[in-house]
């Protein structure tokens, strides 16, 4: 008590504020040196216990700077470092509460799911340098940070895709991951660059003020502001840049794919907020350049095209790479339902809420698919057949999962798709809300498959489940139950993100 | 705090009961169903309010505190009950507990699974009928399908996975009709609106507060939102033409989510249309007399006839129930004490009596193992007990005087006859009252066929009396009905006083 007095009297310096990424950074480095002591031995316990503790930690530390208004307008407004290249704000600690807690539950389920695999203290130590480079990207006030810090989230996610070296289908996703990784970041970078021929900037403020005073190459500026836009497609599994989504998230390490669809997801939706907000405001847009009918484009395609693929998948592990896509499509409305005078904050704020959410059915998704790899049961709709009778505590999750990413009440993702929905609505983008209504409608169908297939459909396979993990089962009933409080304890989260939003505007 | 009390104990009966093992599940879950039974009785015996909880009534045990805060319209929990939704709570919980009992000896196989859903969905249920905000409304509306699609699907007959998918998909559509048409109507309602407490939306209503929405004007948004919504709520109540998933649902069910479906979730749809479309929008309820009452007396003909040519006896007594909706919907329609005041007192009435028929069927077919009239004859002579129940719930159906049935159809009959929101109600009713003689008829028939006569029986199983908590149930449920029948005003006095606000304000009947 007298120490967190002692805090509040004596304001910490400026560069405490980054402190979830220093933590992050710091609990990977941990790892990698325990590793090295004995690099034979795969200690998973241990190696697990030390990841989760990290990133709940992190996530602790940002939950209190959240709480105590750091960089929000109550203590003084945004926080900025390195030159602002860095700044810390309500919504960069937000979305640290997104990266942080999947990474907690990705880590300790992994301990079981890669109990039989070398190099694990190198797997935990990937999972918190990309967390770490999630946490920078939100708070990136610059588009070389910006670049910089999508790298250092995405080079590590490279190699926990092909973990499972002796996997083909682990190796493919890998290679096809990186390779339109590396596309798009080229695409990226060469988009920073014709955005700073126009602008003589990379600051985001600077970006912004050039364009106040208006451009004269209003051409290279809209064709950087596509290619940068075409960065954050590939990042959050948009479409045109998806194709790398099913299969990556197909063959990757179950807990892998929770992590990247879920948290990464969310880190690219991080960064496109704050470069579109503060670089390119709407009102200060040249003529002709507008990323607003761009972003409408994108979600309504998106969510339709996830929709529909997702429904055509015999396997299940792909059917959620696909739903992901929609659910991407979705968190667009948040960039997509902007205008001049409008609601903004509600919107940007619902999106970042649904993010949330999301960060805790998807993951937990994922991983009880991670649980059903872990007993060697099939892939597809017909393995899951029957067990809900073998398996009831992990089946009424992945049911609650099922349940929430479809939208239906009494979970999160009901009101979270809701505010959203209802958000665009009250932003005049009605036709937007409708299309994103009537995906989510067509949605129940596959996602109720799966829940068939657990409860209804009767049991073929002899196969008999093996032990109960502890670490997986953990993560899933923790995933489970935060989406079920979600919507009891909805208020604070979707006011805490509009409050944040609206520092932005 | 007594409602949330209710529910939660519910939820967590749900939820010890789910993972106790499987041979103690069935008591466990009849134990811990007694409680909410205690708690509803006691809120009975405690019940103050007056009026009608969406018209300015005062609201019995009522809580009410904002949820979440969104742009203008705040969400708020908001639970209390008046003299329409403190008899249905009562029935819920009692209903529960009942078909708990009786799914004791036909449920042999992951019995905890089935009674924590049951639990489940009865603390579902009661956050239907206690809820007075739209959104907390709706979070339960939707979530009594989800365990009911289990039921069905899981420990259902043969083609269990095809009814309870049509179930799921009809009452699903359905609600987004009805979801679109109340949300459509919150907007246009505008700034005159500052929560989605049913009162105050009610009262806005009313009140005339109603502008354009959507390129409509306040008129047509007025009919579509009222369209909309009685298609969403038709499907559950159901009315002919949207009944066709019932049938299915009831013959594949396990008889103990048969009783819970015709007994309680039926009534959902009929409580929605009084509480939404009959409360908030008198006005067009009153300019579409005609359809309306047209399809009431359709259902009640056409569901009767349909029972007349049945073979199933589930079946039968599922089509009964078709028709028995109708004279609900004749009842609301018709804007008097009685018509009205009669509906709601039949959804309690019919609830009793339909879980007794299923009850009863579904006795008869633990041990016979059929329930084709065809295959058997003179079963009262091994089953007495069993069969003479059955027979008195029949006569409770047919509306013997004494009984639940008769007070509810008296009542909705009187009141429909004396009717003056159309000139041609007292021929509807007319019409409808013909559809007793059909239930007498097709009723009488199937027990002359399969109770009485010469004992035949095809199957290899030994006919004998059932077990003894096999009939509990259904001896209690025949005391219920017959008290309600000699003392009504249990209920209706409540009930009464609940609906009198609608009247009063709805066109000067």
């Amino acid at each position: 008590m007298s120490a967190l007095l002692a805090l509040q009297s004596s304001p910490l310096p400026d560069w405490a504020a980054v402190a979830p990424a220093l933590i992050l950074a710091l609990t990977g480095l941990l790892l990698l040196a325990i590793d090295s002591i004995n690099p034979t031995s795969s200690n998973s316990p241990v190696l697990a216990g030390i990841s989760t503790a990290g990133s709940l930690f992190a996530f602790a530390v940002a939950g209190w700077f959240l709480i105590e208004g750091t960089g929000q307008a109550a203590t003084g407004g945004e926080i900025s470092l390195y030159g602002d290249a860095l700044v810390v704000d309500g919504m960069s600690l937000f979305f640290t509460l997104i990266f942080t807690i999947v990474a907690a539950m990705v880590s300790i389920a992994s301990m079981d799911y890669l109990s039989k695999q070398r190099y694990q203290g190198e797997f935990y130590a990937l999972v918190l340098f990309a967390a770490t480079g999630m946490v920078l990207m939100s708070m990136s006030n610059s588009l070389a940070t910006a670049f910089v810090s999508l790298e250092l989230a995405s080079l590590p996610s490279y190699a926990l895709v092909g973990f499972l070296k002796d996997n083909k289908g682990s190796i493919e996703a890998a290679l096809k991951y990186f390779l339109i990784g590396a596309l798009s970041s080229a695409v990226f970078a060469f988009g920073i660059s014709l955005v700073y021929a126009a602008t003589g900037s990379l600051l985001f403020p600077d970006v912004a003020r050039a364009l106040s005073g208006g451009t004269g190459m209003t051409g290279v500026l809209g064709m950087g502001m596509l290619m940068i836009l075409g960065g954050f497609a590939f990042k959050t599994a948009s479409v045109p840049f998806h194709f790398w989504a099913p299969e990556a998230y197909e063959g990757a390490p179950a807990p892998v794919s929770a992590f990247l669809s879920s948290a990464s997801k969310a880190a690219g939706f991080a960064v496109a907020f704050r470069v579109f907000i503060e670089a390119f405001p709407i009102t200060q847009l040249p003529a002709g350049v507008d990323w607003v009918l761009a972003f409408q484009i994108l979600a309504v395609v998106t969510m339709t095209l996830g929709n529909f693929a997702a429904a055509t998948q015999e396997n299940v592990k792909r059917m959620l790479a696909y739903s992901s896509i929609g659910h991407a499509g979705y968190a667009l409305i948040g960039l997509a339902a902007l205008s001049a005078n409008g609601p903004n904050a509600n919107v940007l704020g619902a999106s970042m809420a649904h993010l949330l959410v999301y960060g805790f059915m998807n993951t937990g998704a994922f991983l009880f698919i991670a649980l059903v790899e872990h007993w060697g049961v099939g892939r597809t709709f017909e393995d899951y057949n029957g067990l809900g009778a073998k398996a009831p505590m992990a089946s009424v999750a992945m049911s609650v999962f099922m349940f929430s990413l479809a939208g239906l009440p009494p979970f999160g993702g009901f009101f979270s798709k809701y505010v959203l929905f209802y958000s665009a609505i009250e932003a005049g983008f009605w036709w937007l809300a409708a299309v994103g209504a009537i995906n989510s409608a067509l949605s129940l169908f596959y996602y109720s498959r799966v829940v068939k297939a657990l409860w209804i459909e009767d049991d073929t396979s002899s196969l008999e489940l093996g032990s109960k993990p502890v670490g997986l089962y953990t993560a899933i009933l923790f995933a489970a139950v935060g989406t079920l409080l979600l919507l009891p304890a909805f208020r604070p989260v979707i006011e805490t993100a509009q409050t944040v939003a609206a520092a932005l505007f | 705090m007594l409602i949330e009390g209710l529910i939660a104990v519910a939820f967590v009966a749900a939820l010890v009961v789910f993972v106790s093992p499987n041979e103690y599940a069935g008591r466990l879950a009849a134990a811990l169903s007694l409680l909410p039974i205690v708690g509803s009785l006691y809120m009975w015996s405690q019940f103050d309010a007056t009026g009608n909880a969406l018209l300015g009534g005062s609201i019995a045990f009522e809580t009410d505190f904002v949820w979440l805060t969104l742009g203008g319209l705040d969400v708020h929990w908001f639970v209390g009950l008046d003299g329409i939704s403190m008899p249905l709570v009562v029935l819920t919980t009692i209903l529960t507990t009942l078909a708990i009992v009786s799914a004791w000896t036909p449920i042999d196989t992951r019995q905890s699974q089935f009674y924590g859903l049951m639990l489940f969905m009865e603390a579902n249920l009661l956050g239907v009928f206690t809820a007075l905000d739209f959104f907390v409304w709706f979070v339960f509306w939707e979530a009594v399908l989800v365990p009911m699609y289990f039921l069905v699907g899981i420990w259902g007959g043969p083609r269990r996975k095809y009814a309870a998918i049509k179930f799921f998909v009809y009452t699903n559509i359905a609600s987004l009709a009805m979801f679109i048409g109340f949300i459509a109507l919150v907007f246009g309602l505008g700034d005159s609106v500052s929560s989605m407490r049913l009162p105050e939306i009610a009262m806005a209503l009313r009140g005339g507060e109603l502008g354009g929405f959507a390129g409509l004007d306040a008129g047509a948004l007025k009919l579509a939102a009222f369209v909309a919504m009685f298609i969403g709520f038709g499907v559950k109540v159901p009315i002919v033409p949207l009944h066709t998933w019932l049938p299915d649902a009831h013959v594949e069910a396990p008889t103990p989510a048969s009783v819970m479906l015709a007994g309680v979730l039926l009534k959902m749809g009929t409580y929605a249309l009084l509480r939404f479309n009959f409360t908030m929008m008198p006005d067009v309820a009153q300019a579409l007399v005609v359809p309306i009452a047209l399809i009431a007396v359709i259902s009640v003909i056409y569901g009767a006839v349909l029972a007349l040519a049945q073979q199933d006896l589930k079946r039968i007594v599922a089509y009964s129930s078709v028709s028995s909706m109708g004279y609900v919907i004749l009842g609301l329609i018709a804007y008097t004490t009685y018509g009205v005041g009669g509906a709601t007192f039949q959804m309690v009435a019919h609830g009793l009596i339909s879980g007794l028929m299923f009850m009863a069927v579904g006795v008869i077919y633990n041990t016979t193992h059929t329930r084709m009239v065809g295959d058997m004859s003179g079963i009262a002579d091994r089953m007495p007990v069993t069969s003479g129940i059955f027979v008195a719930g029949a006569f409770g159906y047919m509306g013997l005087p004494l009984m639940a049935g008769f007070a509810g159809e008296f009542f909705i009959f009187q009141g429909a006859f004396a009717s003056t929101v159309h000139a041609a109600m007292p021929l509807f009713t007319a019409a409808a009252m013909f559809g007793i003689v059909i239930v007498a008829g097709y009723l009488l028939l199937a027990m002359q066929r399969t109770l009485f006569g010469p004992f035949r029986f095809d199957g290899e199983y030994e006919v004998t009396e059932a077990a003894f908590h096999d009939v509990a149930p259904l001896a209690v449920l025949l005391l219920l009905v017959i008290v309600l029948g000699v003392a009504p005003d249990l209920f209706f006095q409540m009930i009464q006083q609940a609906v009198n606000p609608i009247l009063q304000t709805g066109g000067g009947l």
